[in-house]
């Protein structure tokens, strides 16, 4: 268990370190840096200025240096936008992003999930082809349309939801359900194959045939083998759905991290970009790191290394 | 001796959407105290499908008993299988019926202890508690041959080589001392030492336990170590049923004449090729008018085209169903 997870734990810091040399190539490797960051019409001095503020006109190798103690310590640069350091204005948004994410994935979950086992349980029940056809759409609909139709009818028509921002405690309702409907569509699909394939299993007649209760055999046999991929769709869906949902935050006005992500692209605020890129980054491979950790727990195969 | 389960006209189909697969044809058997009774059979024949419509553990639908009577003498007295409710049926199966299946690599829950996997079926018959079932479970490890039965009781499965788990689903059998064993091709999956393992403690479980097993088989080999009497399955249908060494030294129907003459022989003093039954299994789908094995039998006449062959006397103990007299050379005169 202990080695499983240290080893896990040497892999997420290799990627991160990956990650880190990766933006850090992003940014010097796709021309002159400041005339990047700069406007089009500025002026030799100035370029020249914010090379050797930047520290652009230092060896690459020296770069790199300065650029990871930079990262280790928090410490991105000052966001060109705001003239302020890059990594609280990240941090000042997360509250905003988690909470999104959060309330749509647990959104996801709870529909999606149950529907998908009564599907299994009894496959071509009504609730099972209804359930189907939900996960179809959720699965097809774009997001941002729907996003669109649902401030139309439910905020301006009905009045029932906010149409934007995040003012309210009902205001995340509407985005975290664009935002998980998705997943809560491939929950669905997934949860209902395993219990299906599950149920066929030989050793769900052995339970049977050790006179077991059907209810037994469900939760105890049928059910913790079906979390087994559930656990990990459900991690690097919510990874994806942290790292920022740039359309969602946007046409809801939300002030999440997939919001200041857009913006600061369009503001070229390289150091702000390079913040959000990491930060990002480091929290994907963390819930990758809880998954495992999770799956370890569930499955005894992975837990002893095979 | 008493007879502990008496099974009358079985018959068993599953309605699919290819049609009706008539998987058990009238199968009639009865087991007593304490006896091994093998049944044989290729693949398709019914043997693990009669079985199972004992048991309830068919799908139904697209399974369904149709008719027949399975009565077994339990602890609470004399009851028919087939009509209990699944509730009762429940506390037989696992209780006074236990299950040994064919592939031990899938029939264990991965991710369960072994020790769980056993001590539930405890807890949930004889109502042990959690501690005396871990003792009980430990107790039954040893006895089937698992060694340090107390740090095996931690183990999962995939930590077990397959003739350690078919030990331990042995022990699940075993578990509260049942009346019965089925075993469904207990031994096909396993190498051929490991195979002669599991049926040596099969024979000494036994004998300690007094209790009665029906062995699942298409391998006459391992039939003649361990049963006492033998059933023949045929298309759904039992086509012979006699004492063990009648069966190898007398057979009366030419399927199992045609099984025994696919064997090999350690005493046949040169090489002699095999010989197989020609043609293949008969299509369960069409409903039989005839006896099932005549396209295949070599001693087939006009009779054989016309009905079904009941089961009928040919010796003591010993019943066939065939036109034909193998000792005769000619139809059977009845």
């Amino acid at each position: 268990m202990g080695r499983y997870f240290l080893s896990k734990l040497i892999q997420s810091l290799v990627l991160l370190f990956g990650v880190l040399f990766l933006v850090f190539m992003m940014v010097r490797v796709t021309g002159d840096p400041a005339a990047l960051m700069l406007s089009r019409n500025a002026s030799p001095e100035q370029l020249e200025a914010l090379r050797e503020e930047m520290g652009f006109n230092d060896p690459a190798l020296v770069q790199f240096k300065h650029y990871i103690t930079g990262a280790i310590l928090g410490d991105f640069g000052n966001s060109l936008h705001f003239k302020t350091p890059a990594l609280p204005l990240v941090l000042e948004r997360l509250p905003a992003t988690v909470q999104l994410a959060s309330v749509g994935m647990l959104m996801a979950i709870i529909i999606g999930i149950p529907i998908g086992l009564v599907g299994g349980f009894t496959p071509g029940s009504v609730v099972d082809s209804i359930g189907r056809f939900l996960a179809l759409i959720g699965q097809s609909v774009p997001n941002f349309w729907l996003g669109l139709m649902m401030i139309l009818f439910l905020g301006v028509r009905l009045g029932w939801f906010p149409t934007f921002g995040r003012d309210s405690w009902n205001s995340v309702v509407m985005p975290a359900f664009v935002l998980g409907l998705p997943v809560m569509g491939q929950l669905v699909r997934l949860t209902r194959s395993a219990v299906l394939e599950i149920r066929g299993e030989d050793f769900i007649r052995t339970a049977h045939s050790k006179g077991l209760e059907p209810r037994t055999i469900y939760l105890k046999h049928v059910l913790r083998n079906v979390a087994i991929p559930l656990v990990s769709v459900i991690g690097v869906q919510f990874g994806y759905m942290l790292g920022g949902s740039i359309y969602i935050e946007a046409i809801f006005a939300w002030p999440g991290m997939g919001g200041l992500l857009a913006q600061s692209i369009g503001w070229r605020d390289f150091p702000l970009i390079q913040a959000i890129a990491v930060f990002t980054s480091l929290i994907v491979l963390l819930l990758n790191l809880l998954t495992d950790l999770a799956y370890s727990i569930i499955d005894p195969r992975i837990r002893y290394g095979r | 001796m008493s007879i502990i389960l008496q099974v009358k006209d079985l018959v068993t189909k599953f309605y699919t959407l290819d049609g009706v697969v008539n998987a058990v044809n009238g199968v009639s058997f009865e087991l007593n105290e304490g006896e091994t009774l093998a049944i044989v059979g290729e693949s398709g024949s019914g043997k693990s499908v009669t079985m199972m419509s004992l048991l309830g553990l068919i799908p139904m639908p697209p399974g369904k008993i149709e008719s027949g009577s399975a009565s077994f003498n339990s602890e609470e007295g004399l009851c028919d299988l087939l009509q209990l409710s699944p509730e009762e049926m429940r506390d037989i199966r696992g209780g006074q019926i236990g299950f040994v299946f064919q592939d031990p690599i899938s029939t264990l829950n991965p991710i369960l202890t072994i020790g769980e996997q056993i001590s539930e079926t405890l807890i949930r018959h004889k109502g042990l508690s959690k501690e005396q079932a871990r003792e009980q479970t430990i107790k039954l490890l040893s006895q089937v041959g698992i060694p340090d039965p107390e740090l095996r009781y931690k183990a999962y499965p995939f930590q077990f080589s397959g003739g350690m788990r078919q030990r331990v689903v042995i022990a699940i059998a075993i578990a509260c001392t049942p009346k019965i064993i089925i075993a469904d091709e207990p031994t096909t999956a396993l190498d051929v030492t490991v195979q002669a393992q599991i049926i040596e403690l099969f024979k000494e479980l036994r004998d300690a336990l007094g209790v009665a097993v029906i062995w699942i088989t298409h391998d006459l080999g391992v039939v003649a170590g361990i049963a006492e009497r033998v059933l023949v399955m045929y298309g759904g249908r039992p086509v012979e049923i006699a004492q063990v060494m009648d069966i190898y030294k007398d057979p009366k129907h030419p399927y199992t004449l045609g099984l025994l003459r696919a064997l090999p022989s350690l005493e046949a003093k040169e090489s002699k090729r095999l010989k197989s039954i020609k043609g293949t299994p008969p299509d369960l789908l069409i409903p039989f008018k005839h006896c099932p094995f005549a396209s295949r039998c070599d001693y087939a006449f006009d009779r054989c085209w016309e009905e079904i062959p009941p089961l009928i006397s040919v010796g003591e103990q010993h019943q066939a169903a065939c036109f034909f007299d193998l000792e005769e050379g000619g139809p059977r005169h009845d």
